[in-house]
């Protein structure tokens, strides 16, 4: 089976530092993937190069067969890959249903049809009760629910959720888990950035461990955590 | 289309708004001609302040520089009338062009560059000024001696060449609110007007979210540029005369931008109501003044400068949605 | 002798010469100026569209100064900038600091209505007519082989050069300055370090006040005072200080040196009233290709 996205020998320098150092990866077509490490890995600058926010300095990314390294962040998502940012980026002064409509337009130029849509992943995500509230004014949670439902609108074949579980409560992570497990079971692929463990065993199929940079181990869940480099890297030396 | 266009206005605007579009097409019978010209210069503002909310409230982009559109057209127009008799809307037909292609080249530069926020308003001063200077030293204009439009007489109203008396004038203007005031509500209810506001709210986001910034700036640059042009035909032909020095003023461009920053940026109504307070207490000031026979020059600019500064410190979302909020019109009259 | 083909017949090389060491003497004042707002700027992050417009009361103090009391503006030069440096410390610490948190534009468009009340307050109480100061050494001029200068700009640039030389001075070697440069470089640690951003950023905003104070009274030996000046220096000091590069107090006094000659040189190759045209041409132009201008540091 091809891969959706393959990411080749990437790399990102600046200035002095290289922050990604030719990292290799490819994601399965209906996989969740997970990408742990600790901070200052080089993780957010791997995403930020899959989804066009910056261009790499070397290899390459492939996306659906097309290489995308390179492009604008709009293209990127034109052509299927959404995301959510770390720190939240909601549009603050709209509503929540127009934040979510918007994303909808990309694909769905009649505004009502949009907003039909933005209707039904609003239902989907549980904030559909809240879709006349200012986007500003919700809690975290939400707010981090919202950016989901406004990236699932623009109709993605792979979604990147950067540490979208930080600063959940284990019952709100529980309520992602369960959401995330739903889009991928309807064909939704996933590459996620993240930190809670929890999470991580929970949903990955396969996770990429990077450390400085590099990648330091490639496994399922089970085999990533045992192994001694990954632990070495989050404990240090003596840990092993 | 109709329909459409009422979509989203809660029963309680749409009174409001059929209230004052009567009150407004029966002025010319209740008030005086002074009075009148007062309303003319209202609307004027109330106009080019809207087209001005569209880069700026909508779009999120700062223009300092929005006189620039403003003589194109009146040039433009007032070239074309007394060179080759062209008549004002057939004039209207270039100006527009001339103000967009003007509009996309400040667009351009500045997005494609990344010139952003107050460099870009920088920007679109320095254009402004880079005009002004240009038009005052260019004799095809009659450069800094201005530009002087035939007036043959007031009483016979000349629609097509608009010449005329100050009701017809005020019909013109007054149509050419109602218009933009309409075009904007169907915008901001349209892909664009939505993608606008994204933009606005977090460029960043809004590229995440497929949406390519580059055209849609350029698109509100180039609207609200055209939009601006007829406001300065309207201008040429009101006034019968063009200085570079006034009509590419800083001044001018300032002047737009006060409606619709004490009105409430971004809203529909915030450029009608600013117009209509900037201008109502200006000229209760000018005729308390020449009441009490003191003659300050400036005087009115210190009052456009206090307004702004109270608005800006004690309103910053200007008069309007809180006054929106008392009347309970709410967000559907927005 | 040698001389250059322009419209209208050729020019003494020489004359180019005068005029364009006139430009530079003209162009420290004007970098003076503009070292006020990239001051201002570097440090506060204020954009002061008043800037120009705070000159201009500079300007009318020294004329009125000048005319009542008969004192030269050399000698007014440190009186003004005091006034002034009170005038921005104020401003800042009373008014400005409220919109620290508030979006850019919202404290740009402040700064554009204290603008207009003051360029208007001016017209009411000074008149729209142009004011100038007689001074001994008004019509005097220098003579240095072929070079003929004015005594006038002689004396405004030396002046300029020694208050800039004196700011420089202060923010490399006091505590203070160097407590200001903390504080530009980064807010967050000045806090946590303990030093009292408000009063910092209420003294840098005067300092550059005063900077603008003193390039007002010597713009006095320049050009006659009007109060509708304002919005044309204003735009002139961004153009400096973004020419010049932002945050680099050099940067300013360079960027103005270069402004003034364009300036100088233009008025003689081309009509006279052209030549704002191409501080808006160059303007332009660095926004576009070197924003950080020529020895700004690149901002993130």
């Amino acid at each position: 089976m091809t891969a959706l996205l393959t990411v080749d020998g990437l790399s990102k320098r600046f200035r002095g530092l290289l922050a990604v150092d030719r990292v290799s990866f490819a994601v399965p077509p209906g996989a969740i993937f997970a990408v742990i490490g600790p901070n200052g890995a080089g993780k957010t600058t791997l995403f930020n190069m899959i989804a066009g926010a910056m261009a790499p300095n070397a290899g390459s990314i492939t996306f659906a067969g097309e290489a995308v390294h390179g492009l604008p962040a709009d293209a990127v998502c034109r052509r299927g890959i959404a995301r959510t940012f770390q720190i939240v980026r909601p549009f603050p002064g709209l509503s929540v249903e127009d934040n979510v409509t918007i994303g909808a337009l990309l694909h769905r130029h009649d505004v009502g049809e949009a907003r039909a849509r933005a209707q039904a992943l609003l239902q989907r995500l549980d904030l559909f009760d809240k879709r006349e509230r200012i986007a500003s004014t919700l809690t975290l949670p939400d707010r981090k629910r919202l950016e989901v439902a406004r990236a699932l609108a623009t109709e993605p074949q792979l979604l990147l959720l950067d540490e979208v579980m930080a600063g959940l409560r284990p019952t709100e992570t529980d309520r992602m888990v369960a959401i995330l497990k739903a889009l991928n079971s309807d064909g939704l692929t996933i590459l996620l950035i993240e930190h809670v463990m929890r999470a991580v065993m929970a949903l990955a199929s396969r996770v990429l461990v990077l450390d400085h940079g590099v990648a330091i181990a490639e496994g399922t869940p089970e085999e990533v955590v045992r192994d001694p480099a990954v632990v070495q890297s989050y404990l240090g030396a003596e840990a092993v | 289309m109709i329909a459409r266009l009422f979509a989203g206005v809660s029963p309680r605007a749409a009174i409001l708004l059929a209230v004052l579009l009567a009150a407004f097409l029966a002025a010319p019978w209740i008030v005086n001609d002074y009075l009148l010209t007062v309303l003319i210069i209202i609307l004027y503002f109330a106009y080019a302040g809207q087209a001005w909310n569209i880069m700026m409230g909508f779009a999120g982009q700062l223009s300092l520089g929005h006189a620039i559109y403003l003589g194109l057209g009146g040039y433009v127009a007032a070239m074309l009338f007394t060179q080759f008799g062209i008549a004002p809307w057939l004039g209207l037909v270039a100006a527009i062009p001339v103000a967009a292609a003007c509009g996309a080249i400040i667009g351009f530069l500045a997005f494609r560059f990344g010139v952003t926020g107050v460099y870009f308003a920088i920007l679109t001063i320095a254009f402004a000024e880079f005009a002004r200077i240009g038009f005052d030293n260019w004799g095809y204009v009659n450069a800094s001696s201005g530009l002087f439009l035939p007036v043959k007489q007031y009483v016979h109203n000349d629609l097509w060449r608009l010449r005329g008396s100050p009701a017809m004038f005020y019909y013109v203007i007054l149509a050419a609110t109602a218009l933009v005031f309409a075009l904007c509500h169907f915008l901001l209810r349209s892909r664009v007007g939505y993608f606008w506001l994204a933009i606005r709210e977090d460029e960043l986001a809004a590229r995440a979210a497929g949406i390519n910034t580059f055209r849609y700036k350029m698109i509100a640059v180039m609207v609200s540029a055209s939009v601006t042009s007829f406001a300065g035909v309207f201008y040429a032909f009101f006034y019968n005369n063009l200085f570079p020095e006034q009509v590419f003023s800083i001044s001018r461009s300032i002047e737009i931008i006060l409606g619709p920053i004490i009105g409430g940026i971004g809203t529909l109504f915030g450029p009608i109501l600013g117009a209509f307070v900037l201008t109502g207490l200006a000229e209760a000031l000018r005729s308390a003044m020449t009441a009490f026979g003191v003659d300050l020059p400036g005087a009115t600019q210190v009052f456009y400068g206090l307004c702004l500064l109270v608005v800006i410190v004690a309103l910053p979302d200007g008069v309007w949605p809180p006054l929106a909020r008392r009347l309970g019109v709410g967000k559907g009259g927005k | 002798m040698a001389s250059l083909r322009v419209r209208g017949g050729s020019v003494p090389l020489d004359v180019y010469l005068n005029v364009a060491v006139g430009g530079v003497l003209t162009g420290l004042v004007y970098g003076l100026m503009a070292l006020g707002l990239s001051v201002i700027f570097g440090v506060v992050r204020v954009v002061n569209f008043a800037h120009g417009e705070m000159m201009t009361i500079a300007m009318f103090l020294a004329v009125v100064l000048c005319g009542d009391l008969h004192l030269d503006p050399l000698i007014l030069l440190v009186p003004i900038a005091a006034v002034l440096f009170a005038f921005g410390y104020v401003l800042q610490r009373g008014l400005i600091n409220l919109f620290v948190t508030r979006p850019e534009h919202t404290q740009f468009l402040l700064l554009v209505a204290l603008a207009i009340i003051i360029t208007n307050v001016l017209l009411i109480v000074f008149g729209p007519d142009a004011r100038s100061v007689q001074t001994s050494y008004g019509y005097a001029s220098f003579q240095i082989g072929a070079l003929i200068v004015d005594a006038a700009k002689v004396y405004a640039g030396a002046a300029a050069i020694v208050f800039a030389a004196a700011l420089f001075a202060f923010f490399r070697y006091t505590l203070l300055g160097k407590a200001i440069r903390a504080c530009a470089d980064n807010h967050t640690g000045a806090l946590v370090v303990g030093l009292d951003v408000k009063r910092l950023y209420a003294l840098t905003f005067g300092l550059g006040a005063a900077c603008v104070g003193a390039a007002g009274t010597m713009m006095v030996l320049l050009i006659d005072a009007t109060p509708m000046l304002g919005p044309s220096y204003t735009l002139l000091a961004f153009v400096i200080v973004i020419t010049g590069g932002l945050g680099s107090m050099p940067g300013a006094l360079l960027g103005g040196v270069l402004i003034g000659v364009t300036e100088a040189v233009a008025g003689l190759l081309f009509t006279p009233s052209l030549k704002s045209m191409f501080a808006f041409a160059i303007l332009v132009l660095v926004l576009l290709f070197r924003p950080q201008g020529l020895l700004g540091k690149r901002l993130a």
